[in-house]
């Protein structure tokens, strides 16, 4: 047992933890703004893997990190915006459309690869870091949380500019009233399609990011259907933070922690099965919420499109 | 029949077929944007998935676990409830029905073993639901998240249990016992389609009875229309959400049942066939009607079967398949959409 207490192991969780939870982490941040909102994104495990997928072939293509997470968002948002015509403009059924974007993004990105790598599976290069000066020198910590991509320092600092958004700023505002009661914002003047529009535009460039995150930093490869799930865990994290930044942080962080414990474990030594492993975090899901499921809250018009003058 | 009721009749045919037909076009148009030629493609799936004699009876096999798997999200979805975990609860039936049927089969008579089975996967199915089922009935806890976090727990726990309980240990690759073919459910004369599928049709038409002409099914209906004049007519919510939820996943179990004492025999390690997460769609294009379900599960199996030949002959992978059926269900909800738009500035 004494394997489980040396640094190498330590290290080797957290810094899995990191690298695994940082996409539920983008995820969740954008799902959070979605629901906010009052749509329910149900597309965001599509909206990911298509940014998995363009992320990771630009990434290789143009052999920069940099260009493949911006096109993995991009494309993220891109989806989004199919969500947006057919659930914010024709106020179709957010829970179909959701599927059906999961379902296509799929079979697309499945075909695509098919299609332009046939059988062979790149893999991307190491990824550039930013070890952050003097904090990464520290033992058991230091490589695990401050020398990471760009990226996850984007979506820590993501966290708290949300923080402050939604709570002191009128977009915030807008938008937990475009969830709340959309009636009262369109009376006060604004647009409750445009506010929805824009919240699940960014959802999906935040998803598609976190998908590119996913293959080329934390895989170094795409795989079809490599997402396996991320989404709805993203979609539990936000429903389970309540409209709260920082609960998704740490959310992710725990929700990574659990996906992490299978590589550290190997670094132990210790041989568990990789199905046990894989139950673990939807596992805790369902635990949290029997535990604290009367604690969850969601928008009241949650998943109801809007339409002006019906009640 | 009067003028207008074949009008009505012509403009429900026109939304149906035109959705299907948008989608094979769009279908099309991204197979030759991938360099893969559409004709021959749709030409293959018609040929293998309908028109060769094993082809179609494969097809009319594939529909015994789709249509029971309908059959269930039939009462769910018009319940009101997005039992959206299908695919746990069917492969943790499927896994144990697998493993009880080889041991009982020396047993106990084929009239006995099969009632057994179904029961049991049934069984299972529902007990898969119970915990969503008492979130959403005592804490009100949207049943979405929790039917696909249980449907991920199900199929990893589906595995362990193939690979660690129930694992025949006379082969090499981890899999359950294989049940005896001729302990398998009857051929219907001459083919290889097996009297699972007249069960499983008979299910679909029973449940849309049951939805459209009993007094549980009107029960559900409210309750899935408005939840809170269900509270006022004296309904027992509750109950009434327990009900729904292990009926809609006892049917997906039973699917699991009949494809494995049907046509499979075992299930092997990492089989997942994901059919629920497909199913979903053809039960909205139908709009939860038994018999459009039918006919449209009809269509989808032979996209499937073929589309299973054409991927081996033409090398378009199946996962055409899958976006085959999000268009299918995109164009079906514009064609709905633009409709109600007509109708909306006809009244006004």
């Amino acid at each position: 047992m004494d394997a489980l207490f040396t640094e190498a192991f330590i290290g080797a969780l957290l810094f899995g933890a990191v690298t695994a939870g940082v996409p539920l982490l983008l995820a969740g941040l954008g799902e959070q703004i979605s629901e906010k909102a009052g749509v329910l994104n149900i597309g965001i495990e599509g909206m990911m893997l298509v940014g998995a997928y363009v992320g990771f072939t630009v990434a290789y293509y143009s052999e920069s990190f940099f260009w493949g997470f911006l096109a993995g968002g991009i494309a993220g948002a891109a989806v989004a915006a199919i969500m947006v015509v057919l659930c914010v403009y024709a106020s179709m059924n957010q829970i179909v459309v959701g599927i059906g974007i999961t379902l296509a993004a799929e079979g697309m990105t499945a075909l695509e690869h098919h299609y332009e790598f046939s059988r062979s599976y790149p893999r991307l290069g190491k990824t550039e870091t930013w070890p952050i000066p003097g904090l990464s020198d520290l033992p058991y910590v230091g490589n695990a949380f401050f020398n990471h991509s760009p990226l996850v320092y984007f979506g820590v600092v993501l966290t708290f500019v949300l923080v402050w958004l939604f709570r002191r700023t009128h977009v915030g505002l807008n938008l937990q009233a475009a969830g709340d009661k959309p009636a009262a914002l369109d009376a006060a003047g604004v647009s409750v399609a445009t506010t929805r529009a824009l919240a699940v535009l960014s959802t999906g460039f935040l998803a598609g990011l976190g998908g590119a995150y996913l293959s080329s930093v934390a895989g170094g490869l795409f795989l079809p259907f490599m997402t396996g799930g991320a989404g709805f865990i993203a979609i539990v994290l936000a429903m389970l933070a309540r409209g709260k930044p920082t609960w998704v942080l740490l959310g992710a962080f725990l929700f990574g922690a659990s996906l992490s414990l299978t590589t550290a474990m190997q670094v132990a030594g210790i041989n568990v099965p990789t199905d046990i492993i894989q139950m673990l975090p939807f596992a805790m899901v369902i635990l949290v919420l029997v535990a604290f499921g009367r604690n969850s809250r969601l928008p009241p018009a949650l998943g109801l499109p809007y339409r002006r003058g019906e009640r | 029949m009067n003028q207008s009721q074949a009008g009505a009749i012509a403009g429900s045919a026109v939304r149906v077929l035109l959705p299907v037909l948008l989608a094979l076009v769009a279908g099309g148009l991204i197979l030759l944007a991938l360099g893969a030629d559409p004709i021959a493609y749709y030409g293959y799936v018609v040929q293998r998935g309908l028109l060769s004699p094993t082809g179609l009876e494969g097809s009319i096999t594939r529909m015994a676990p789709l249509l029971l798997i309908a059959a269930g999200l039939i009462v769910a979805f018009r319940a009101g409830l997005w039992n959206l975990g299908v695919d746990g609860q069917y492969l943790l039936a499927t896994v144990v029905v697998a493993a009880l049927a080889p041991v009982l089969a020396p047993l106990v008579p084929s009239w006995l073993m099969i009632p057994i089975c179904l029961a049991v996967a049934f069984a299972v199915g529902a007990a898969w639901s119970v915990i969503p089922a008492f979130l959403k009935a005592v804490h009100g806890i949207n049943e979405i998240i929790s039917t696909l976090m249980m449907s991920f727990l199900g199929v990893s726990l589906a595995n362990i249990l193939i690979k660690i309980v129930f694992n025949d240990t006379t082969t090499t690759v981890p899999q359950t016992e294989t049940l005896a073919v001729e302990d398998r459910l009857s051929r219907l004369g001459d083919s290889t389609v097996h009297w699972g599928v007249i069960l499983a049709v008979l299910a679909v038409i029973g449940v849309h009875y049951l939805m459209g002409h009993t007094a549980l099914g009107l029960r559900l209906q409210i309750i899935g229309s408005n939840p809170r004049t269900a509270i006022h007519a004296g309904l027992n919510v509750k109950r009434l959400t327990f009900i729904a939820f292990a009926l809609s996943a006892g049917l997906a179990g039973v699917g699991g049942a009949i494809d494995v004492i049907g046509v499979q025999g075992n299930v092997r390690a990492d089989y997942n066939p994901a059919y629920g997460i497909l199913v979903i769609p053809l039960v909205f294009l139908a709009r939860f009607n038994g018999f459009g379900v039918i006919a449209f599960v009809f269509f989808f199996a032979v996209l499937m079967i073929g589309g299973e030949s054409a991927a081996r002959r033409v090398g378009v992978p199946n996962f055409f398949v899958l976006v085959l059926v999000a268009l299918l269900l995109t164009f079906l909800a514009l064609v709905e959409y633009l409709d109600h738009e007509r109708r909306q500035k006809r009244a006004a």
